[in-house]
């Protein structure tokens, strides 16, 4: 199918200003964190001071974000891989129940969830103090969208057939879910991952109640910016969330991209 | 050793075999069937019938109803899973694992026995000639074409030297043209492996090309066994008869004057075309030229419908008036 020449430019058009629409307050954000004093304008001069300050204020709150994603990262995979797989293998009304209740934490606020954890756990003091619980917050938020992701990728491969091929050639099940299923859900588990990733960074419902003074993360730093320092530094703040976050995103789409090119990735089979 | 010699014949017996699913629905009644050591057995049916079942059941991927047993010759293999079988299944799709190429696929159920790599290495080699693949050992699934990938399969499947094979429509994905030869080239191989092998396929020229003898299932009963020829001749039921080629029935006042019986039955290619005045008068209704011969739909004066073949000279038009005669030792 051709389009004529007014179709592509209305169509650029719509898409520079949806983008403009998107990307111009973050840009706006920027720029005041690189600009000596926002309220003079670009005419007061260029600074990484701003980014420098931040940096020393909240280095450790940046290092702990990408601890706390990959964290979730590693759980939810190790969970919700299986999870989805079981989903796919055994469909019918209990599935569908079990994917429902994985599903309310997401439709639930995070506040709400945060507190159900606290009043659960709080009393565990080393829990309670620990980066961990703002891990498991994380995770019970994040797993409904790597279980989804996975089992939408694990239907659309027909799976259950090829589970079945490697269980008439003497695979046991364990076999068969390390040698089959996972290579051939990869482009899913990358889909599921990203997302996790994107939320665990950005998420900041839930930590704001379940941090500590000790355990801030970088959104939670972020809001401490807006409301303790000058629009200068919290601006700085949001550079450094988008410096930090751009490599990941770009990085994990390739590798989706990539999946999704070659189909899936060999994984240690051999002849 | 070849895999060709190295390979076992076993008879598949399957007694009292029923399946009913959880609603309640019967997928399969109660059957018994034996499938002799070394035989090819097709079985053969329309969609929904149970073939796919019985053969799903025969790899252990169904369970059958409480009182069926299956046996691989005195082997009692009921409650034994599918990875413990030792059966060679080619799946419809084919179901190869798309993240392995066309060696690492033929070998996955050595390497998953733990048999060593350069044994593994030699199966695969020997496999890829027997499926005439050694150029493409290394290329990816998605590269390969439909009759490749049917190759891959039975390669695979046949490789871990099953004690049975079975094969759940391997030709129906593939054009008609390919289709025809793979069978061709199936059957020899299957002759070549002399593996006692079941086919389940709902083409009957598939049916009766590959299969020594012939399973031929309605609505999850056996309706008929038997080989190709007997069931074609010697059709047990209307069904059968029908499900093995056109099948035409004629009956009324001008059958009764011309044949003196009351009713027909009869193939296309028992009639025969003639010049009006010699036989039941019927007109032609519409022409097939199909290459070999040509395909007429024809009706009695009385508004019966049946069909004729003839040869691919056969003059007559839509619109013309022939009369029919049929070979009376196969008219029933």
């Amino acid at each position: 199918m051709t389009h004529s020449r007014f179709d592509t430019r209305l169509g650029l058009t719509i898409t520079l200003v949806v983008t403009a629409f998107l990307i111009g307050p973050v840009l706006l954000s920027v720029t005041a964190g690189l600009t000596k004093n926002y309220f003079v304008g670009l005419s007061s001069g260029l600074t990484l001071d701003w980014v420098t300050q931040v940096w020393d204020l909240y280095a450790d709150t940046i290092w702990r974000s990408y601890g706390v994603a990959l964290a979730t990262l590693a759980t939810t995979t190790l969970i919700g891989v299986p999870a989805a797989w079981v989903l796919t293998l055994f469909p019918g009304r209990l599935s569908r129940l079990l994917e429902e209740l994985l599903t309310l934490p997401v439709a639930v606020p995070g506040l709400a969830t945060a507190l159900a954890l606290i009043v659960s756990w709080g009393s565990v003091g080393w829990l309670r103090s620990s980066v961990l619980f703002i891990v498991i917050g994380h995770v019970l938020f994040t797993l409904p969208f790597m279980v989804r992701a996975v089992r939408a990728g694990m239907q659309g491969a027909d799976l259950v057939v090829l589970d079945e091929a490697a269980a008439t050639l003497g695979a046991s099940r364990r076999q068969r879910f390390f040698d089959i299923i996972v290579p051939a859900a990869r482009s899913g588990i990358v889909t599921g991952a990203l997302t996790v990733v994107t939320l665990s960074i950005g998420e900041f419902n839930l930590t704001w109640l379940l941090h500590t003074p000790l355990t801030k993360t970088l959104p939670v730093g972020l809001a401490d910016s807006y409301a303790s320092m000058r629009l200068e530094v919290a601006s700085a703040y949001t550079l450094v969330f988008l410096l930090m976050l751009l490599p990941l995103m770009v990085g994990l789409q390739w590798f989706a991209a990539r999946t999704t090119r070659t189909g899936s990735i060999t994984l240690g089979a051999s002849t | 050793m070849t895999l060709a010699s190295s390979l076992q014949a076993l008879s598949i017996t399957l007694t009292h075999c029923a399946k009913t699913w959880p609603d309640g629905s019967r997928a399969l009644e109660p059957l018994n069937l034996e499938v002799r050591a070394g035989e090819t057995l097709a079985l053969l049916g329309p969609s929904g019938c149970g073939k796919t079942t019985l053969l799903r059941m025969i790899c252990g991927l169904e369970k059958t109803d409480a009182g069926g047993t299956i046996r691989f010759g005195s082997d009692d293999v009921t409650r034994t899973a599918p990875e413990a079988r030792g059966v060679g299944v080619v799946f419809q799709g084919y179901a190869l694992f798309p993240n392995m190429n066309v060696a690492q696929n033929i070998g996955y159920g050595l390497k998953i026995r733990g048999v060593d790599s350069v044994t593994r290495h030699r199966r695969v080699t020997e496999m890829l000639e027997l499926v005439e693949l050694e150029a493409l050992a290394e290329r990816r699934i998605d590269q390969l074409s439909g009759g490749q990938r049917q190759r891959v399969a039975l390669a695979r499947a046949i490789a871990i030297e099953p004690r049975v094979l079975l094969l759940d429509e391997p030709l129906t994905a593939l054009d008609a043209r390919l289709r025809q030869q793979l069978r061709v080239d199936l059957s020899a191989l299957l002759k070549k492996l002399g593996i006692t092998c079941v086919i389940v396929t709902h083409d009957q020229e598939e049916a009766m090309m590959l299969g020594d003898r012939v399973a031929v299932m309605s609505a999850g009963r056996l309706e008929q066994l038997g080989n190709p020829e007997m069931l074609y001749r010697q059709p047990a039921s209307n069904f059968v008869a029908d499900f093995l080629g056109t099948l035409c029935h004629l009956r009324g006042g001008p059958v009764k004057h011309h044949h003196g019986v009351d009713s027909l039955t009869f193939r296309p290619h028992e009639v025969q075309l003639q010049a009006p005045g010699h036989g039941l008068a019927a007109s032609i209704r519409a022409r097939f030229y199909l290459g070999s011969h040509v395909r007429f739909e024809l009706v009695l004066d009385d508004g019966q419908p049946f069909t004729a073949l003839a040869g691919p000279d056969a003059p007559w038009q839509p619109g013309d008036s022939v009369s029919i005669t049929l070979n009376q030792t196969h008219a029933a």
